[in-house]
């Protein structure tokens, strides 16, 4: 089991330091009046302890490359080494942003092809790669359905639409943006209500945000009339890329009828995932939100490769970042999809589809009932507890729970939010058939416990250096600075 | 199972609704939603004078699980809020027909003519588990 580890100023003693917390020379250069008359309440702590507690810290770390990570509607797969350590090439590296176009033609040459690659995979027109995030992504296209019905003088186009089963930054986008926002309640079998879509149809529309496979797991099978039906009162369709992994070389948003969409790249291309980024959200736009796109963006001329900005694109929604949003990630996904060409791309769609349907197969086989039962799962899938919440007053989250004790990181659970219970389970492709079937095993042994041994299970985790958190207590009494115990 | 007071007044979105003395109305969320909420956290009430049309999202009530809104069962204007909700989110899991009440609103439509479930209609559809 491993130990807690304490936060460093607790490891502090009065007066221990190391050469690094000294004062430099340069310091003695400082205006008298600029020199802190306190010392900084810095942990006094020696090297070694320094070393062995950020040591043990990432020796507590739960990451991809140490274990199953299979949380649902956020895509935790595996990124290739040779990603990284390519876009770690000095020549990379070492280039100031500011440094003219035409010492950078290798690094705008690959920006460019990633461009491409990107518009040619979601079947779009044009690309721009400036969004640092996925939720920036979503705030730049939905500001360009914006700007395209401001430049029609077409100001009464006001409403987002959004189902239900959308990721809340659906809804945020689009309030961001200065958008109502209409909820449009999906079937029982995943699929958008048809006659919802209608009544919530009109003038007003300015847009509706679908993520497909929905987060329900499952292909809106009704997207092509979804989208006659949206185009025809006049509002354009937003793809949210969070699920794009299963459709990759397969079917492309742009010929489902999406207008503009916004692509994870650390969801499906292989950058880096989780702790608040560096992330990059690319968005991709039909010809008619061409003109909007964010910049800069990477232009060619002739065989030389140049920075389009305002003067290309005056209706631009403008810039969404000093420079040309992460270069260093955006680097990593040209790579990541050089190396899977065409026929790659294709094999992580079928695999990764492949995995959640032999898991959702299992699970059910297992006892687990599946949300949407006769759907084919897509990417995901989703199970829900509420029987064994029912019957044994073991929750979706005290299985989360004892999952850790099995050392695997919990599913996405309670989402969405209108399926009860729930564990929303993405294997990913690049997960072995031996690993699935741990994980089944894992979950059938808790079903076990949760039937013979309750309390075990609602007692979870038990061999985690921190046991189960008061999260109500948590959220109501905010406690978010760590402060010296006063000495 | 949850508890569905006779006396009150339902919408499909788990809000009650109740006709105080003076005529102006009551509004919470029932027992059924605030057991599947869990334990709430955070709740955010409207303010006095603030004109509202039925279905209007007029609060927000946050649970370590979900975040959702409240919708206005009627149009009309708020009176008051619960300010009680600001530090003491759990009235509502603890007493949400009495002391967990949200909003207080001046409908201005008769409630009886405003489309809204007895307690039998809207026990049967929280026992369908909507």
């Amino acid at each position: 089991m491993l130990a807690p580890e304490p936060v460093i100023f607790e490891l502090s003693r009065p007066g221990r330091t190391t050469p690094a917390q000294q004062p430099p020379a340069a310091a003695a250069a400082l205006p008298e009046q600029f020199r802190r008359r306190q010392p900084a309440a810095l942990p006094e702590v020696s090297e070694l302890q320094v070393v062995r507690h950020y040591t043990r810290l990432s020796q507590l770390n739960y990451s991809i490359d140490t274990r199953f990570y299979p949380l649902g509607s956020c895509t935790m797969k595996y990124n290739p080494k040779v990603c990284n350590a390519l876009a770690l090439l000095p020549g990379f590296l070492a280039r100031h942003p500011l440094a003219p176009a035409a010492t950078g033609q290798g690094l705008l040459a690959c920006l460019f092809e990633l461009q491409e690659l990107l518009a040619a995979v979601t079947g779009m027109a044009g690309v721009s790669l400036t969004p640092m995030a996925g939720a920036q992504g979503e705030f730049a296209g939905v500001a360009m359905i914006r700007a395209y019905h401001r430049a029609r003088g077409d100001h009464a186009r006001n409403e987002i639409l959004v189902p239900d089963a959308a990721h809340g930054t659906n809804p945020a986008t689009a309030t961001m943006c200065g958008m109502k926002v209409r909820e449009l309640a999906s079937r029982p079998d995943g699929d958008l209500d048809l006659d919802a879509l209608d009544a919530a149809l009109s003038p007003a529309t300015a847009g509706i945000m679908l993520t497909n496979p929905s987060t329900l797991g499952v292909f809106e099978r009704n997207i092509v009339e979804v989208a006659r039906r949206v185009h025809a009162a006049g509002g354009l369709l937003y793809y949210d890329g969070a699920n794009l992994n299963a459709i990759l070389g397969r079917v492309r948003p742009g010929d489902m009828g999406f207008d503009v969409i916004h692509v994870n790249l650390h969801k499906t291309f292989s950058t880096p995932h989780g702790g608040g980024g560096p992330g990059a959200g690319a968005v991709g736009v039909g010809e008619r939100l061409l003109p909007f796109l964010p910049v800069p963006i990477v232009g060619r001329d002739g065989g030389c490769y140049r920075w389009l900005d305002e003067r290309d694109l005056p209706q631009s929604i403008g810039r969404l970042s000093a420079f040309m949003g992460n270069t260093g990630i955006l680097l990593r996904a040209w790579v990541y999809l050089r190396i899977l060409g065409a026929a790659g791309l294709r094999r992580v769609a079928e695999y990764s589809t492949l995995n959640a349907n032999y898991l959702l197969a299992r699970l059910t086989e297992a006892g687990f009932e599946p949300a949407c039962s006769g759907r084919r799962a897509s990417h995901e899938f989703i199970v829900t507890l509420r029987r064994q919440a029912r019957e044994l007053g073991v929750t979706a989250m005290d299985f989360a729970k004892r999952l850790l004790d099995y050392g695997y990181h919990a599913p996405t659970t309670y989402f969405p939010l209108l399926v009860p219970e729930c564990l929303l389970i993405e294997p990913t492709e690049t997960e072995t058939r031996e690993e699935l079937d741990g994980f089944v095993e894992a979950l059938a042994a808790i079903q076990r416990e949760a039937a013979t041994d309750p309390e075990l299970v609602r007692g979870a985790p038990h061999s985690l250096p921190v046991r189960r958190l008061d999260d109500v207590r948590a959220a109501r009494q905010l406690d978010l600075a760590w402060r010296p115990a006063a000495r | 199972m949850s508890n569905v007071p006779a006396e009150l007044r339902y919408t499909k979105s788990h809000e009650w609704v109740r006709v105080l003395p003076d005529g102006s109305l009551q509004i919470g969320i029932t027992d059924h939603a605030q057991a599947a909420l869990g334990d709430l956290v955070f709740v955010e009430v409207p303010e006095a004078g603030r004109q509202l049309s039925a279905g209007d999202a007029c609060a927000v009530v946050e649970s370590v699980k979900a975040a959702s809104d409240v919708y206005a069962p009627v149009g009309g204007e708020v009176i008051a809020g619960n300010e009680l909700l600001a530090t003491q989110p759990e009235l509502i899991n603890q007493d949400p027909y009495g002391q967990g009440w949200i909003l207080r609103l001046q409908a201005d439509v008769d409630p009886d003519s405003a489309g809204l479930l007895d307690a039998a209609a809207y026990g049967e559809l929280s026992a369908a588990g909507h």
